[in-house]
Formats: C-alpha cells, structure tokens, sequence
C-alpha cells in the first residue's frame, strides 16, 4: 500500500478554510433562525392549520434542488466547451449533483407528507411533482455515471454529457406530464390545494429559509468539490509514486 | 465529407441488420420474448375490457423492455471484438457511426412493434380504425427515432463498461418516459380507446417529433465524445 506524503507542510487540516466557516458560521444561524420562525413565530395557516409549517422545508428544498442542477449543467458546460476542460468545473457539477439528488429527495418526502395532508393522498400526477421524481431518477443516473471506470478525464467528459442532457430532458418531460395530466380531472380530495394566500411574517420566514438552504448548499458545494480535488490529488500521487517505484525497479 | 458520413452510416447500418439476420436473435429471441411479455400481461390483468383499455400502454412498454436488450446487444457486438476502436483508428466519423447505429435500431425497433401490434390485435381483440392508420404510423416512427436516439446515445455510454446491464435502464427509462406517454397516447387516440378521436393524437405527434429531432441532433454531436477513449 502506498503512503501518500504532503511535499508541502501544510496548516490545513481540513477542506476548511476561513471563507467556508464563516458560511457555515452564517447558514447555523439561519437554520436557527428558520427553526424560530418557521415553528414558533410565523401563524398557523387558516386552512391548513400547523400542516402549512411543512412549506419552510419543502420550498426551499425545491429551490435548492433545482439551483443544484443548475450549478451542474454550468460546471459540465465550462468543463466540455471551455478551453482547458477544467476538472474543478466537472467537481463543482458532481458535487452540486449530489447535493441536488439529496435536497431533490426532501423536496419529495416532504412534498408527500404534505400532499397527504391537504390532498389526502401523498402522491398526485401532477406536471411538477411528476417531472421532479424522474429528474430524481435521472440525476441517480448522472452519479452512476461519475462513478463507472475509466480515466478521470474519461469519466468527466461522460459525465458532463450526461449532465447535459439531464437539462435538455426537464422541459420535454414536464411538456409531456403537462399535457397528458390536462385530459384528466384532477383529484383534489380534500378540495385544497398548496397554494396558500401568505401573510407578511409566513413570507418572511419562507425567506430565511431560502438564505439558509442556500447558504447550506453553498458550504456543502465547497467542501465536497475540496474533497473531490483532495481524491483526485491522492490519485495522481499513488500514480506518480507507482512511476518512481517501477522505474527504480528498472535502474536496479 | 456529408457523401462520406453517409456511407459510412450506411455501411454501420447494414452491417448491424446482416448481423442480426444471420444470428436470428431478433427473430429467434427477441420478437417471442416480447410475444410473451403480452402473454404475461393478459395473465396479470385478467379481464378483456381491461386489456383493450391498456392495450397502446402495453405494447410501448413492451417496446422499452425489447429496446433495452436490442441496445444491449447492438454495443455488445462492437465491443467484443474492440470493433469501435478499431473505427475510431482508422479515423471514422463518430457521428457517422452514430446514424448507423440508430438506422439499424430504427428498423429492429419498426419490426418488434410491429409484431406486437399485431399480437396486441390477435389476442386483446382491439380495432384499429381507417382513420387512424396514418396516426399510428407517424407517430410510431417519430416515437422509434426518439428511442432509437437516445438507446444509441446511452448505449454507446455504457459500452464497455462493467455491469451496463443494470446502468442503461437507470439512464434510458427516465428519458423515454416522454415517449411513452406520448405513443400511447396517440395509439389510443388512433385505436379510438376511451372514446377518443383521431384528431386527439395530433398533439402528441407534435411531442414525439420534438423529442426525435433534439435528441438526433445532440447525439450526432455528443456520440463521438462518449465512445472516446
């Protein structure tokens, strides 16, 4: 087994670094703060009574999510038709991605808990929630991918085709649920649907989450592209000292 | 260099088909598996109103499920004997071996539906009306260049990877689910299921077009660079 030794002493211990605390340092806060204001101080909503609390999580998921794959197809953009076909950039898409496939699943689970609540079921074939599960799945795809053999290079440009694609996908599935879903009557069993009239404080705290989610995301995006780079150097060191060894063996 | 492309699609496409002529498994493997996936589905469902209901669904899902091994096995004889490799040595267009992938997949595809089609006639006892004919011609081909598109696209992906058995439905199935929709859609408007007419069909030929010709396009760009080594 090989060992890897920095050749730099470094002060790092950590994919930390003081940008990445103080983001951190500020989306604790927020997510403090959107605990207040999202369970104690924002009202009950007149229908849908403490149920519409579920909103502080769910709509900021959905934002998150979708700003993640967002993030993606940009860094595989830069990474396939930018000069250098820097590997940062396919590290920010494979991070955000997973951050994305993760928020993309609270975004369902919460959206399900909530749908049960005011719809009386947990899953309607509604345009956005059908087209959210199967970007879900095709994002699943996307990391599957990432993770198949082949050279980093190999792999980053796969990838990166794939993320495209994933974009060029959304609009033609949510097109097809749209129109499949408008010959059919919808099935509100409780006769509500979520969209809720917002006061001035239940506005307010759907905002701090949404600083706070984003903020999360932006924290979890640095230190996961650091750790991609951090793998990727481990890598090319287990590949260079190979190449010393071997070519030690043949001066012997 | 569009002259050259061309025959170069056109070779890739012969040579698949002679291919599959000769192995016989399109005929001998392929076309009674999804025979017998009807079958499963009569079993499953168990009631004739049924059956005619879900018929179009169905026989597009049966599609997907025989597009998975015609993809599977159109990438498995290329790279069995290191066949892209050596195309991409001897300096070939990529995006001419895509369209003689997709050319060969098209046709496979027309004769698998085809034949389930017929099955679906023969043993749900739909009708298929006059008026539905170009309906369900023109849709069925724009909905086989749309899977046929993306089945090269992806199959080209997971060739030569490790365990792409399991990696091509995860990548395929949420994209062709506009495909499905659509398709059975219009089969259903053009077989008049659920008291539906012709003219319904028409918008989701308009969809099925769209999908085909995007994803044509950008796997005549993206296919080189997947396969790339």
């Amino acid at each position: 087994m090989t060992t890897i030794t920095p050749t730099t002493k470094s002060s790092h211990r950590g994919t930390g670094t003081t940008a990445t605390r103080v983001i951190g340092l500020l989306a604790t806060v927020m997510c403090a703060w959107l605990v207040v204001f999202g369970l104690i101080l924002s009202p009950a909503d007149r229908d849908q009574g403490d149920a519409v609390r579920i909103m502080y999580v769910h709509v900021p998921s959905v934002w998150l999510a979708y700003l993640a794959f967002i993030v993606t197809a940009a860094g595989s953009a830069i990474h396939l038709f930018g000069r250098r076909h820097s590997l940062q950039a396919d590290r920010v898409a494979g991070a955000s991605a997973e951050i994305g496939v993760v928020f993309m699943g609270v975004t369902l689970v919460s959206g399900m808990l909530w749908g049960r609540i005011t719809w009386g079921v947990y899953w309607q074939w509604d345009a956005r929630l059908t087209t959210t599960a199967l970007l879900f799945v095709s994002y699943i795809g996307y990391l599957a991918v990432r993770n198949l053999d082949g050279t980093r290079e190999q792999l980053a440009r796969r990838s990166a085709i794939v993320g495209l694609l994933a974009v060029l996908e959304i609009p033609l599935v949510h097109w097809s649920v749209k129109l499949w879903r408008s010959l059919h009557q919808e099935a509100t069993v409780l006769g509500t649907d979520l969209d809720v009239s917002l006061d001035g404080l239940m506005l307010f705290s759907l905002f701090v989450g949404v600083v706070a989610f984003t903020l999360v995301f932006v924290w979890l995006l640095l230190h996961r592209a650091r750790t991609m780079a951090v793998v990727d150097l481990a890598a090319q060191r287990r590949l260079d000292d190979a190449l010393i060894a071997r070519r030690r063996e043949g001066g012997n | 260099m569009a002259n050259q492309r061309r025959r170069l699609a056109l070779s890739v496409a012969r040579k698949d088909l002679r291919i599959e002529r000769r192995s016989h498994v399109l005929t001998a493997q392929i076309l009674p598996f999804t025979l017998v996936t009807m079958v499963l589905f009569a079993f499953a469902l168990d009631a004739t109103s049924v059956l005619q209901r879900v018929a179009p669904g169905l026989v597009w899902l049966a599609v997907l499920f025989s597009m998975m091994i015609v993809v599977q096995r159109a990438f498995a004889v290329e790279t069995a004997d290191g066949a892209l490799d050596a195309l991409r040595s001897a300096g070939a267009d990529m995006s001419g071996v895509f369209f003689g992938k997709f050319i060969a997949l098209v046709v496979q595809l027309i004769i698998v539906e085809g034949a389930l089609w017929i099955a679906a006639v023969l043993l749900y006892g739909i009708e298929l009306r006059l008026g539905g004919i170009v309906l369900l011609v023109t849709s069925s081909i724009s909905a086989t260049c749309g899977l046929a598109a993306i089945g090269t696209i992806y199959g080209g992906l997971a060739s030569g990877i490790q365990g792409r058995e399991s990696l091509l439905p995860l990548l395929v199935l949420p994209v062709a689910s506009p495909v499905l929709i659509g398709a059975t859609r219009s089969a259903e408007a053009a077989f008049g299921i659920g008291g539906t007419v012709a003219s319904e069909g028409w918008p989701w030929l308009g969809l099925l077009t769209v999908f085909a010709v995007a994803f044509v396009v950008v796997g005549s760009f993206a296919f080189g660079p997947l396969v790339d080594d």
